[in-house]
């Protein structure tokens, strides 16, 4: 019998594997050439691969959803026993032939070259300033002229109607660009005039554009490099282990915690705080509570402690942002839930305008919704600060990691008691008492929140803690 | 084409595919918009999509297992989607390139705003500063035929895109050249014609727009 492999399609030059999303054709099945009897998957694209032969489909070799490398069987066909005997060459489908040459596509290797090169090959030499700016009218342009002028059609028009150089109007748009309004504005206030006058100078005005806010966009092959990209090493595998692909989410959260670190140089500072205070409201307002039916968890009392004094720490609720410092005029509070496996963080949002009890009940309702996979997409947003528990598993205290657009995360140690030194403020004695304590870890983006400040926030909050307010 | 509900493009998609492997009919560029539809991609894990059902119908948005490559995303009014229904044969046999000349064709119309738009190593698809401006997803069937396509924000509200986000994840912003341009985006129907004549130069042949 003549037996043909089928075997993973080279799919296109830098694609070394594929991924068998689904078969079409069970084993038995009989086939036609040019018949699809498997879809697979590649990065974005979804491909049908149709049968090199006419036969009967007598093996499948690698099951759906495992990953291959091209050229590896997927399955055999049997072709005698379909009805007509086809060519027994083993063709890569679809299509046997080899690819032709690599087209001359040199900016293929270079994504960031690409994102700004000219289709159309004319023009090579680049213009003088001044004539770039003025996007020449009907000449070929290209994707880095129109670029330059931070503009679009209707304002490049305006422009030409009135002879401005739109680099000379300051952009008020998002990368310096530069709106309608500002170019009518410009246009109004003279700036026009005085431009041309200017144009006429020769080589002067050649100075005019540096210090230009285009400069803001201008690093961003860097920002996508190294702000956006990232590639886990591999590893051997060895005879008894069992590899696994990574799911969505935490293939997510590994480039989130890459990133995370990537971006914010982390400094992690430590406190120990006395949770007495916490026990005596806690248990004066037992009662009343269970009446209430309200749940207050001591991280309630953390989160309610931490809400308020990050108002008094407007770094700490802030995050950097290219070149500026965005200070988040609310208090939301992301609030770490462990789903075993995964993390979801779902944030309590103005944290700050709830008392102790809203903000016990607001955690219990995020985090059981959490695990019952009920969220809104709003409830996982926008948080400005994090707080993560590690102590509800036992450990003593955690090194958290800084959430991406945030300063600062805070990591609550266990409670435990601990034998202390008190001192008995009449007469000055000391002796060692046994006290509810637990570590508190502030890791801060140390870009923004200096050592000092950190310090300073965490005594703030253990002041608040330990002298917890009866009316909170 | 106007407006077009999502599995009536999925049709029509289909019977073009067939008739372009059939050679009845040449390379042909669909462009339209969709009502509000979360489609799903092969590699899509179903709990991505953030609403449950009763929410979604409620906000009246429709799901889709689309048959393209690619993970969960959303389609709306505002949106410029293209699908290029082309022979890949025999010049054109490779994938990546034609998801790269994809990305070419969007990166340019974003220039033409003054916007600049780039690849990104991580995953296909076009961003600006602000975040992801347009999706990619395709399908090629037998015989190298392409279906599926684009979707650019045009003027999009994306806070549909918000029904999607996966879990806990701060996963990167969307943009749209509303977002990007504010008062001065453009119209759709203009971001098409400039869609239309990119597409046609960097895939260098005349195009049927259907």
């Amino acid at each position: 019998m003549s037996r043909i492999d089928v075997p993973m399609p080279q799919m296109g030059e830098s694609i070394a594997e594929g991924t068998v999303s689904q078969w079409l054709k069970q084993v038995g099945d009989a086939v036609a050439r040019d018949e699809p009897i498997l879809e697979i998957s590649t990065d974005k694209v979804d491909a049908e691969i149709p049968a090199p032969a006419s036969g009967t489909l007598v093996e499948i070799t690698v099951a759906e959803g495992e990953t291959v490398e091209v050229g590896t069987v997927v399955a055999y066909i049997d072709t005698d026993a379909g009805a007509v005997a086809a060519p027994p060459e083993a063709s890569p489908v679809p299509e046997p032939e080899p690819e032709p040459e690599p087209e001359p596509e040199p900016q293929e290797s270079d994504p960031v070259e690409v994102a700004a090169a000219p289709a159309p090959p004319p023009q090579t030499a680049p213009p003088p300033p001044e004539a770039a700016s003025t996007a020449p009218s009907g000449g070929v342009e290209t994707a880095e002229d129109r670029l330059r002028t931070r503009s679009t059609p209707v304002v490049r028009k305006i422009a030409e109607e009135h002879g401005v150089d739109i680099e000379s109007v300051p952009g008020t748009g998002h990368a310096g660009r530069v709106t309608k309004h500002d170019i009518l504005e410009f246009i109004e206030s003279g700036g026009a005039a005085a431009e041309q006058v200017a144009a006429a100078k020769p080589a002067a005005p050649a100075t005019a554009a540096p210090a230009k806010p285009v400069a803001a966009s201008a690093p961003s092959d860097l920002w996508e490099r190294f702000y956006r990209e990232v590639h886990h090493p591999e590893f051997p595998v060895r005879g008894a282990d069992t590899v696994e692909p990574m799911d969505k989410i935490r293939r997510l959260t590994a480039e989130h915690m890459v990133l995370a670190k990537r971006i914010a140089p982390h400094v992690h500072s430590f406190i120990e705080i006395d949770f007495s205070a916490i026990d005596r409201v806690r248990s004066a307002s037992k009662e009343r509570w269970k009446a209430q039916g309200a749940r207050v968890s001591y991280t309630a009392f953390v989160a309610w402690a931490v809400s308020r004094v990050l108002r008094e720490f407007p770094t700490i609720n802030s995050t950097i942002s290219g070149n500026n410092v965005i200070y988040r005029g609310n208090v939301n509070l992301g609030m770490a839930v462990d789903l075993d496996p995964g993390l979801i963080v779902p944030v309590v949002h103005d944290a700050d305008h709830l008392g102790l009890v809203g903000i016990g009940n607001k955690i219990v309702d995020l985090a059981t919704r959490a695990r019952d996979r009920k969220l809104m997409p709003a409830e996982i947003q926008g948080a400005s600060f994090s707080i993560t528990n590690p102590g509800v598993l036992g450990t003593m205290v955690g090194l958290p990691v800084i959430p991406k657009g945030t300063s600062a995360i805070l990591g609550t140690g266990a409670i435990e008691k601990r034998v202390v030194v008190v001192t008995d403020p009449n007469n000055g004695t000391d002796s060692m008492a046994i006290r509810k304590r637990a570590l508190f870890s502030l890791g801060y983006d140390h870009r923004i929140v200096d050592g000092a400040d950190a310090a300073r926030f965490l005594s703030r909050l253990k002041e608040m803690l330990e002298d917890f307010p009866e009316d909170a | 084409m106007g407006t077009v509900p999502y599995g009536e493009a999925l049709e029509l998609q289909a019977e073009l595919v067939a008739q372009r492997r059939r050679g009845e009919i040449p390379d042909t560029l669909l462009l339209l918009e969709h009502p509000h539809v979360i489609t799903l991609g092969s590699s899509s894990d179903p709990q991505h999509v953030l609403l449950d059902e009763a929410e979604r119908e409620r906000r009246g948005i429709e799901l889709f297992q689309a048959g393209r490559g690619g993970d969960v995303t959303y389609h709306g009014p505002g949106q410029l989607v293209a699908y290029p229904i082309l022979d890949l044969k025999p010049d054109r046999k490779d994938l990546h390139r034609y998801l790269r000349d994809l990305e070419r064709v969007l990166i340019d119309v974003a220039a033409e705003y003054g916007i600049e738009a780039v690849r990104s190593e991580a995953g296909t698809g076009v961003w600006t500063a602000l975040g992801k401006l347009a999706a990619i997803g395709i399908r090629v069937s037998s015989g190298w035929i392409t279906s599926h396509g684009i979707a650019l924000n045009v003027r999009s509200d994306l806070s549909y895109f918000e029904t999607i986000v996966p879990c806990g994840i701060p996963d990167r912003d969307v943009s749209s050249l509303e977002r990007e341009l504010e008062e001065d985006a453009p119209e759709l129907a203009e971001v098409s014609q400039r869609f239309v004549e990119h597409f046609a130069r960097v895939f260098g042949h005349e195009t049927i727009v259907g």
